[in-house]
């Protein structure tokens, strides 16, 4: 019975997609226990954390993606009402304004819009799928840059760019044209300088940074000093678990949520990084394959859009940590520490497995 | 709504745009590879030594300073545990509240301990070094953020301003300055501890590694210095200065048979444990650094140069005549005419006509040979550091009134540390002692100057100098014979010799068996006269007189006979 039961519950998990997240939190606890320095409260923070993200892809690899059609749009909505209400009155800390309190929750709405925005663009041109005219790519694109706008005023510009790029993946899947596309890139090209001055002080530092870090080397530089000094003393083999001197003696900031990478590097070498690149590169290219077997328009750009947001995430994060982007809050997809984003990662892999899972079922 | 197999709905995406995301993804991942490569296999021992740099440490352990002892062992110079207050500019947090409490126990300023912080280059500054442990307990007590104590060492100088020239000083780093501190740094300093460690970035060490050096702690070094000689020529020497009004003077007093230096004092002095307003005046060490025209105090030398060339005897009788002799267009003047005197009494009236005759009797050469085998004209090689040579020109170039004036001490320039060695050649058997500020065990050979004979001759012309007759009676010391010369030397100001007097006098006793020789040196004294009879002679008699009696000397006069009631003697007056 009981038996039964739970292979009901499983059936809908996607063997490879779990194998692949299983494996990656398990190097993430390892990376972790080393990174909190031997902290295990935070081992343990971090593991419920996980089984209550295992328990949310559960929930949405059950659901099937029609019903998520459904929600998507009025979720959008709700998110965005939350978002206008950050902005009028959220909670401010560390000079930005990203949480909002309604009564006794706390919450980070731009982390809704993470998946909600995605989905509701998916559903939008399932909605229009009978010939897709440039109005829809326009009124598309309007359904993504109010949010964006929003969550980069806040001012939170790695979740921002998070959610553009899943955007942006969405417009570019469901077909947007090879000119549109072509005058896109040119004009944001061309919109470069005036996104400069749009940026505050400390943005435009980061990226100058980026540049010449040893400008400043203890103040804006010092970040990206210290985390390519970690990674590159590793070497090939790594200094090995525990080992890293760097991360260890508090040099390096943020060493268990987005700098994570770094502790990883320095003690696992690079043979170490491209183990858990492999690892994610095929946890992507399943989410694509899966995307490109789907059975709707809705399916295929949400799941596509899943996939390549979580390549975004895995570039941006290790490419700012190696030093060749700037500094943005993006964590590492399932190993940096955190509840929020691994939880809002896992729904997103959740609705993957149920897209693969409901590809070809028909509803009699 | 039901799900079909619609393949309508199987929207293939376009090649180009598949491809192009593949790429895409391709390309994102080969920049991640390609920067991991660089920065692990290309640039990873740059990377790896940089990362070492930033947590490994070679930290220092100031090495405890050995103490410096007089000859019978009592400390002069010791360190004590002290405690340095240096703060992180980058972390300290000072409320108000707690600067008020610094600012009291470090004895600072409010606004000199924020200037520190907030100004200057670098993260690390100190606060305040070597206060005592307490006030370094109390300031970690305050618990303020960034700030912290290094434990060190405080010098500390029992004896204060009586020993500050012989001892010097140490800098905040524990390495000697000036005097015995520095001439003595290899022995005393030792060698400072090095250790690997492993800090984090607060600077807390995590990790001892590696000890790289040993740390050695200093040694003791015992000098010649006797401190109570020392306390009774200091104090001596302050009372001359002060009720001669001079500008300064300097007192030593040297064991004749060993060459060590027993006591040095120097006036003006410092106290070398609160250095802040000192002058530089205050800091030299006159007895070693000045040189001065010795006048008459030369004398000696002249006639021990004739008689051991066997030129003339003790009995030689010279003609002084009216006291005036013309060289060339100069003149040599003797203070009171003296007619016809033997060579003894040239040295107890002090007679710069009869000195001049007898030095233009013999070549300028064994004049020079004798200044020079006594050591002028180089340095006494002490040990210490700023010694003097004086000046001795080369004998070729004397004129003949050179050679007349250099007799009597003129033209000639010596410090006190070396006339008092020059002397020793008359207290012995004529050797010259080397000068010694370190205890010596056994007495040294020293080198023959003079003959033996030649010694005992000059040292009876110098007991006469202090008798009625002579130039210094006031230098007896009752109960001891004394021998010894007055010198009083013009000083030479712009050029030309001016009215102010460097007054002196060299003496030693017993003189049947010399234990002490004493050279006092009083530069410019404006009241109560200015001759070295009547000036530098009182000072002789008090300290070597005290001096004999701390010693334990015993008497070689007991009775007295040549102890003559001191009243103002009438033949003082000497020329130079």
């Amino acid at each position: 019975m009981i038996k039964r039961w739970l292979l009901r519950v499983i059936a809908p998990l996607d063997p490879t997609l779990t194998g692949l997240i299983l494996a990656l939190m398990l190097l993430g606890l390892v990376v972790l226990y080393s990174a909190s320095g031997r902290d295990l409260m935070t081992l343990a923070g971090q593991s419920r954390s996980m089984v209550l993200a295992l328990v949310c892809m559960c929930v949405m690899a059950h659901l099937p993606p029609h019903q998520l059609m459904r929600w998507a749009g009025p979720v959008y909505v709700l998110g965005l009402v939350l978002l206008v209400g950050v902005a009028l009155g959220g909670e401010v800390s560390h000079g930005a304004r990203r949480w909002l309190h309604l009564g006794p929750l706390r919450i980070q709405p731009s982390e809704l819009m993470k998946l909600a925005l995605p989905l509701a663009l998916a559903a939008w041109f399932q909605h229009r799928e009978q010939g897709l005219g440039l109005r829809d790519f326009a009124v598309g694109l309007m359904l993504f840059i109010v949010p964006v706008g929003l969550i980069a005023r806040q001012p939170d510009l790695g979740t921002a760019l998070l959610i553009a790029s899943s955007g942006c993946y969405v417009l570019f899947l469901a077909g947007l044209s090879w000119r549109v596309l072509g005058i896109a890139i040119v004009g944001f090209g061309a919109s470069l300088p005036l996104v400069w001055t749009f940026l505050h002080d400390y943005q435009r530092q980061r990226v100058l940074t980026l540049i010449d870090p040893s400008q400043d080397p203890l103040g804006a530089g010092y970040h990206i000093i210290q985390s390519t000094i970690a990674v590159g003393s590793g070497g090939v083999m790594g200094k090995g678990w525990l080992g890293g001197t760097q991360t260890h003696l508090d040099f390096l900031p943020e060493r268990t949520t987005d700098f994570i990478f770094a502790v990883f590097g320095e003690e696992f070498g690079l043979f170490g990084e491209l183990v858990l690149l492999v690892l994610l590169v095929s946890l992507i290219l399943r989410g694509m394959d899966i995307a490109s077997q789907a059975s709707s328009i809705f399916n295929r750009l949400a799941a596509g859009a899943i996939s390549l947001t979580l390549f975004t995430y895995t570039f941006v994060n290790m490419g700012m940590v190696a030093g060749i982007l700037p500094v943005v809050g993006v964590p590492l997809p399932f190993v940096s520490y955190g509840g929020t984003s691994l939880i809002t990662l896992m729904l997103g892999q959740g609705i993957l497995m149920s897209i693969r899972h409901h590809r070809t079922l028909v509803k009699r | 709504m039901k799900y079909q197999a619609n393949t309508a709905l199987h929207l293939r995406l376009e090649g180009w745009r598949a491809r192009l995301l593949l790429v895409l993804l391709l390309a994102g991942f080969v920049a991640l590879v390609g920067r991991a490569v660089f920065l692990q296999g290309v640039h990873y021992d740059f990377l790896q030594h940089k990362g070492d740099e930033r947590y490994s440490r070679v930290i220092e352990s100031t090495a405890y300073r050995g103490v410096v002892r007089d000859r019978n062992g009592d400390p002069l110079a010791l360190s004590l545990p002290a405690v340095s207050i240096w703060a992180s500019r980058d972390d300290a947090e000072l409320s108000p509240g707690a600067l008020d409490r610094l600012a009291s126990l470090l004895h600072m300023d409010r606004t000199d301990i924020t200037h520190r912080l907030n100004q200057g280059a670098g993260n690390f500054v100190y606060l305040k070094r070597q206060v005592s442990p307490e006030v370094g307990r109390e300031v970690a007590a305050l618990k303020v953020p960034g700030l912290y104590t290094e434990k060190g060492f405080r010098r500390s100088y029992p004896k204060g301003e009586m020993m500050a020239h012989l001892l010097g000083f140490t800098d905040a780093n524990d390495r000697g300055q000036e005097g015995a501190e520095l001439a003595f740094q290899s022995t005393l300093g030792g060698v400072a501890g090095a250790r690997r460690v492993i800090k984090d970035r607060a600077g807390a060490v995590i990790e001892d590694v590696e000890s790289i050096r040993e740390q050695r702690p200093g040694q003791d070094v015992r000098l010649s210095v006797d401190s109570r000689l020392q306390h009774l020529a200091w104090r001596e020497l302050r009372a001359t200065v002060a009720r001669h009004h001079a500008k300064a003077g300097a007192v030593m007093v040297l064991d004749p048979n060993t060459g060590e230096v027993l006591a040095m004092a120097n006036y003006p002095d410092y106290d070398p444990n609160a250095r802040d307003h000192v002058t530089p005046a205050q800091l030299r060490n006159r007895s070693l650094a000045d040189t001065y025209e010795p006048g008459s105090t030369l004398k000696p030398f002249t006639i021990a140069a004739a008689l051991e060339t066997h030129r003339v005897t003790p009995a030689t009788v010279i003609q002084t005549g009216n006291g005036t002799m013309n060289i060339g267009p100069a003149v040599v003047h003797d203070s009171h005419p003296a007619g016809a005197i033997t060579v003894a009494q040239v040295i107890q009236k002090s007679s710069n006509v009869g000195a001049a005759r007898i030095a233009l009797g013999m070549p300028a050469e064994t004049m020079w040979n004798m200044f020079t085998d006594v050591g002028f004209g180089q340095q006494p090689k002490s040990g210490f550091s700023g010694e003097a040579g004086g000046r001795v020109r080369p004998y070729r170039t004397w004129r003949p009134i050179e050679q007349a004036t250099m007799s009597y001490g003129n033209g000639i320039s010596v410090s006190l540390a070396q006339l008092a060695r020059a002397y020793t050649i008359f207290a012995g058997d004529g050797t010259l002692k080397p000068l010694s500020l370190v205890r010596v065990e056994s007495p040294p050979a020293g080198r023959p100057v003079i003959s033996a004979q030649t010694a005992a001759q000059v040292r009876d012309m110098l007991e006469l100098v202090v008798k009625p007759e002579g130039t210094a009676p006031l230098a007896q010391v009752r109960g001891f014979r004394v021998a010894g010369k007055t010198g009083t030397a013009h000083k030479p100001e712009h050029g030309h010799y001016s009215n102010r007097y460097i007054s002196s006098f060299v003496g030693f006793a017993p003189a049947t068996r010399p234990r002490l020789l004493i050279a006092v040196m009083i530069d410019d004294p404006t009241v109560g006269g200015y001759y070295g009879g009547l000036v530098a002679a009182p000072l002789f008699s008090t300290l070597m007189g005290a001096a004999l009696q701390v010693l334990g000397v015993t008497p070689d006069d007991p009775a007295s006979e040549n102890f003559a009631t001191p009243v103002v003697p009438a033949n003082a007056a000497e020329e130079t």
